[in-house]
């Protein structure tokens, strides 16, 4: 209660409705958004029914008859679905393994620099391709692959690598969509932990320095340390996630030869869903990565808070 | 940084810095090259793309894959319904999350916990894919151009971010003087509470409009009309499917038959495509840089 409420009403609490009054134009201003939060967030959950009913566009989605778990046995039981688990799955553990500690040695590098031209060029360039668009991304990847046009396959056949049609070869696809990604995302990805390093108290420094530490051990000792509650925070978030693997790249990357190991989770839910129509069953399918991903994030959550102090909550 | 202090760097610590050197370096080749390659190749003409003697420089300096991308009715269009998707869309964008931050901002907005949490779990469950599909076409918008702006017309993490920015730099003594003044709510946001947030507005509008600008999937699963897809499907058909459309065809058709300029057109594509946000970027970067810090402040 702020000190201006107690003033006007000494002695007793200002009822509910009081409250509301004081800040009516409030709740005016907020009824808007969470009307949309209504349409667009809430009345989509409802719809999460339809995996459990055999949805058909006449009977609509309440008026259709149940069909308990079968589509969810349907997709346990189907030949792909260990193939699936397992693409999503290796994809999203491959981009974290090597996605995750990047960033945070290009913070640490640059931070070990002086601040001048060269450290602001590496910083300008590196954060740039994190606005080129997933499609353009993509396109980027195929014209640099290219057999005998693409630089990057040039490269690699002066290397002496025989078989140069990247795209096509199924083992390279997580290779590939990892690689491209930290290209992509690194530099942006570092912000955030070059301003925790920014934030280090510089007589900490000073004091190593006295005391003769080497700069690799003022990296260990100093840096490492005051970067770790921001990148428990990040850890989280992305092993929450990794069940999540994002659609629209995958998705644009795919071709008839390599997607046996590029179809995941969501790019399988978009073609059962939208292009076969089988609405019931891709909603289950949904549904089932979903839980599974909330369950990995509390999971996630609360070990971290259990080893380190720091969580999400 | 205080590095400057008068200790002589032994060769251990010179020997490490000419490492960090040397990766950061190799570091800005590797995101360089692949980039100047095609921006090379686009100015380059097609046979010495085709054969691959494109490296580092335009080869046979050819102006034809842009002509050929200027030509194309089909990105012209796709360009005007982007700016339009990006104008409109981030002006909604930017006034819901006000909307809804502001609020959750004041500490004696009574029940503003509650709809926090209305706000969180959003983040946490969701309808997936077809039910949002259902809603969305329940409501008619389907294949029309309010169904690339309504269904995203907010992010819940900028709410969040606005809010801590709300919290953190307008003071509550503010609002309350204000309130004894006898200034409503409404006007305290207009003449104060928007003038002092310029900066975090500036971000979200960066942010929103770079995702505007870059979206595909909401056309990919709401639109059908060619005449109000926006220019990243436009790029999705020409760079990734390789269709080219009869009504492209009509226009370039004979220079369509010269060996490699689709190929050609691909990387000039890319450059023209790239060049809006591209050319902002270096101005708006500490921005952005702003951006990443204020939400990474914990809410």
């Amino acid at each position: 209660m702020s000190s201006m409420e107690a003033a006007m009403n000494p002695g007793r609490k200002p009822s509910a409705w009081k409250k509301i009054q004081r800040h009516w134009q409030l709740y005016i201003v907020i009824s808007l958004p969470l009307l949309y939060l209504l349409i667009f967030k809430y009345i989509p959950m409802t719809g999460i029914v339809i995996a459990f009913k055999d949805y058909n566009v006449v009977q609509g989605m309440w008026g259709s008859p149940w069909a308990g778990f079968k589509y969810f046995n349907q997709f346990f039981d189907s030949p792909n679905f260990w193939l699936y688990i397992k693409n999503t799955l290796g994809i999203s553990l491959y981009g974290l393994i090597v996605g995750f500690p990047a960033p945070i040695i290009l913070a640490l590098a640059l931070n070990e620099i002086r601040t001048g031209f060269f450290k602001k060029s590496v910083q300008m360039v590196t954060y740039a391709p994190y606005f080129i668009s997933t499609v353009v991304m993509v396109s980027i990847i195929i014209v640099n692959l290219t057999p005998n046009v693409g630089m990057v396959s040039r490269f690699f056949a002066l290397l002496g690598v025989a078989d140069t049609n990247f795209m096509g070869n199924p083992a390279l696809f997580k290779s590939i969509y990892v690689l491209s990604d930290v290209w992509q995302m690194t530099g942006y990805g570092a912000i955030i932990y070059i301003a925790a390093l920014a934030g280090v108290n510089p007589e900490l420094y000073e004091s190593a320095k006295v005391d003769g530490a080497s700069r690799f051990q003022k990296i260990l000792r100093i840096d490492l340390p005051s970067i770790l509650p921001v990148a428990v925070i990040m850890l989280i978030l992305n092993l929450g996630n990794i069940m999540k693997l994002g659609f629209e790249k995958i998705y644009l990357m795919q071709n008839p030869l390599n997607l046996n190991s590029s179809e995941v989770i969501s790019t399988y839910v978009y073609k059962v869903g939208l292009l076969g129509s089988n609405f019931s069953f891709s909603t289950a399918i949904g549904l089932f990565n979903s839980i599974v991903n909330l369950m990995l994030l509390i999971l996630v959550n609360y070990i971290a808070r259990k080893l380190t102090e720091n969580s999400l909550w | 940084m205080a590095r400057s202090i008068a200790i002589k760097e032994t060769l251990g610590d010179r020997i490490f810095i000419a490492g960090v050197y040397t990766f950061l370096s190799l570091v800005l080749l590797i995101v360089l090259i692949p980039l100047i390659y095609i921006l090379s190749a686009s100015f380059s003409s097609p046979q010495a793309v085709v054969t691959g003697k494109v490296t580092l420089w335009p080869v046979d300096f050819s102006l034809a894959g842009y002509k050929a991308v200027f030509n194309n009715p089909q990105i012209g269009t796709g360009f005007l319904n982007s700016l339009f998707y990006t104008v409109v869309g981030t002006l909604i964008n930017v006034t819901l999350t006000i909307m809804l931050a502001y609020p959750l901002a004041r500490k004696t907005f009574y029940g503003r916990n509650v709809f926090m949490i209305i706000l969180v779990i959003t983040m946490m469950f969701e309808g997936g894919l077809i039910p949002s599909y259902l809603v969305v076409k329940g409501l008619g918008l389907i294949d029309t151009r309010l169904a690339m702006i309504l269904p995203g017309a907010f992010a819940v993490f900028q709410v969040i971010i606005a809010r801590t920015f709300f919290q953190t730099s307008i003071p509550d003594e503010l609002a309350e003087a204000a309130e004894l003044d006898g200034c409503s709510d409404l006007r305290f946001i207009f003449s104060i509470v928007l003038p002092l947030s310029k900066p975090i507005i500036a971000v979200m509008t960066l942010m929103y409009a770079v995702g505007h600008w870059n979206a595909y999937f909401d056309a990919l699963i709401y639109l059908r009309n060619p005449d109000i897809f926006p220019l990243q499907i436009i790029l999705r058909n020409i760079l990734i499917l390789n269709s080219v459309d009869a009504s492209m065809m009509a226009n370039v058709d004979q220079m369509m038959a010269q060996q490699g300029l689709k190929d050609l057109l691909k990387y000039s594509l890319i450059v023209v495509s790239s060049a809006p946000v591209l050319m902002i970027y270096p101005f708006v970067q500490k921005h952005f840089v702003k951006g990443v810090m204020i939400g990474s402040l914990k809410g």
